[in-house]
């Protein structure tokens, strides 16, 4: 634990977050009072049934969404609309086709003036981490699903987000390319000590990464359950430990899901 | 490589056997007729091309080229920033949808009386002809290429930064149209070549491409009208051709994976 000199106050401070919406004259209520810190360098995954609005709540901290009620602080100042402090890679195939792969990577740089030789060593820097130095000049259409999400994460990193906020990113990638991925994943955030919020449908994955599993019930969603998850890194995927709390996930999600 | 090579040649050889053929037939056909008003032959047109190259191409073609130019360049210039303001703010799209929906279905020659009132026998009165026919095909394509932009790019944009119109517009929505707007840029170049021919034809200008058939039609000089017929074609052909070498091959390289 590292003592903070002055302040304990937390990165990220999700107060009393509701969000509605008006579908055919009812109103549906998506996130209901949701309360949550989280400190600086934490890898918190969400996890929850079908609707039980673990996007909306990633979509309201990175800023493109407004709650209804409540409110998002990092480091103590409201968020009111997207930034580049809090980076994200969306779960559908989000570079632009048009730029190559160090277009892309600079593109942050870019909108902030940097010089283009700047903005360029830069991006090669995070373009070497992900192991793409070779596929510099590449189009999106070029690569797998993999390169596409590396070179997104990429993306989102070389702006220096005090937040990486991450929604199924991995979701339609193969198990193989998944499981890579959550490693690599695992080596870039410990590299950097970044603040990560993911959301995933598998358990496993959010077993595998996480320091803390947000739990979320649906309709309305809120939190029913924060699991900590103290095992050491890299993790054995089937553990006696692991599995103890899969079991425990599973059958919380299990009781969430009326069929 | 050698086989790819020996292919490509093998299908030029192929194209030029198409069209010695048609050449062929048409030459059979026209001594067949034996009269230059039906159907001049191949061989009077080149006779017809020895005698008026010099007009043809240090008259007429540049003052038609300028005519296609001034029509196209206002084109692009009033239908580019309109559609783009149409496909990216609603409240533009519904001010000025209906106002381009009544124009639009009027056909571009019927404007030829009130350009020749409005700009007199003019470059600039042929132009506005070719204007109104370029202005559309290019505002419907910027405008639906504009439509079209996925979400998830605007998403990614405004969280690694770009949160004003301006940035959103400039490194987002208008590179991800650029296809759709090349598209209609090229289809509104066909539109206008063919405007352009009649608005030349029907006086609203006394010099160009169209202008000379009409007047060599007086003259019942068919041969120097088929030969300008087979300019017009062929002078198209060569600018549709260029264009979608510059911009689809080198501009839109990024599209290979969509369109091939």
């Amino acid at each position: 634990m590292v003592a903070q000199a002055c302040t304990n106050m937390a990165l990220l401070e999700i107060k009393g977050v509701s969000k509605s919406f008006l579908a055919e004259g009812k109103e549906m209520v998506t996130l209901s009072d949701v309360n949550l810190s989280i400190e600086e360098g934490e890898f918190v995954c969400f996890i929850g049934p079908s609707g039980c609005g673990k996007t909306t709540l990633l979509r309201i901290v990175a800023g493109l969404e407004t709650p209804s009620s409540g409110s998002v602080m990092l480091e103590g100042r409201p968020i009111t609309g997207p930034g580049p402090e809090r980076g994200m890679v969306f779960q559908e195939y989000s570079l632009f086709p048009w730029r190559t792969v160090l277009d892309n990577i600079a593109f942050g740089p870019e909108l902030k003036g940097e010089a283009k030789e700047e903005r360029y060593r830069r991006a090669r820097i995070y373009l070497k981490a992900i192991g793409l130095e070779s596929f510099e000049q590449s189009y999106p259409h070029e690569l797998s699903g993999g390169m596409k999400q590396r070179v997104a994460i990429a993306r989102a990193l070389v702006n220096h987000p005090k937040a990486l906020i991450m929604d199924e990113p991995f979701g339609a990638l193969d198990a193989q390319t998944r499981n890579i991925m959550q490693a690599e994943l695992l080596r870039t955030w410990e590299n950097k000590k970044k603040t990560v919020l993911f959301v995933t449908h598998s358990v496993d994955e959010a077993i595998y990464l996480g320091d803390r599993i947000v739990i979320m019930s649906a309709r309305p969603g809120r939190i029913k359950e924060i699991i900590d998850i103290n095992l050491p890194r890299p993790r054995n995927r089937t553990s006696p430990e692991v599995n103890q709390i899969r079991d425990r996930i599973l059958q919380d999600l299990r009781s969430e899901i009326k069929v | 490589m050698n086989g790819d090579w020996a292919k490509t040649l093998r299908r030029e050889w192929i194209s030029a056997l198409s069209l010695a053929s048609l050449v062929l037939v048409w030459q059979a056909v026209a001594m067949l007729v034996g009269d230059t008003l039906i159907l001049p032959s191949f061989l009077q047109v080149l006779v017809a091309l020895e005698a008026s190259w010099k007009t043809l191409i240090f008259q007429d073609l540049p003052i038609s080229l300028l005519h296609f130019g001034l029509g196209m360049g206002a084109g692009v210039l009033l239908a580019l920033p309109l559609g783009m303001g149409m496909g990216w703010s609603r409240h533009m799209d519904r001010l000025i949808d209906p106002m381009v929906e009544v124009i639009r279905p009027i056909p571009p020659l019927a404007w030829i009386p009130f350009a020749i009132v409005w700009f007199g026998l003019t470059h600039e009165s042929a132009g506005f002809i070719v204007f109104v026919g370029a202005v559309f095909p290019i505002l419907i394509n910027t405008y639906v290429g504009f439509r079209s932009l996925p979400r998830v790019f605007v998403e990614s944009a405004k969280v690694l930064g770009a949160t004003s119109n301006r940035d959103l517009i400039r490194y987002v929505a208008f590179p991800y149209a650029l296809p759709s707007i090349a598209g209609g840029v090229r289809i509104a170049m066909g539109i206008s070549w063919m405007c352009l021919v009649a608005a030349e034809m029907f006086g609203v200008s006394t010099s160009g491409l169209g202008y000379r058939i009409w007047s060599y039609y007086y003259l019942h000089k068919m041969e120097y009208v088929l030969l300008y017929m087979i300019v017009l074609g062929l002078l198209g052909l060569f600018i549709d051709r260029a264009f979608r070498y510059v911009v689809e091959e080198r501009m839109l390289k990024w599209r290979a994976g969509l369109t091939q």
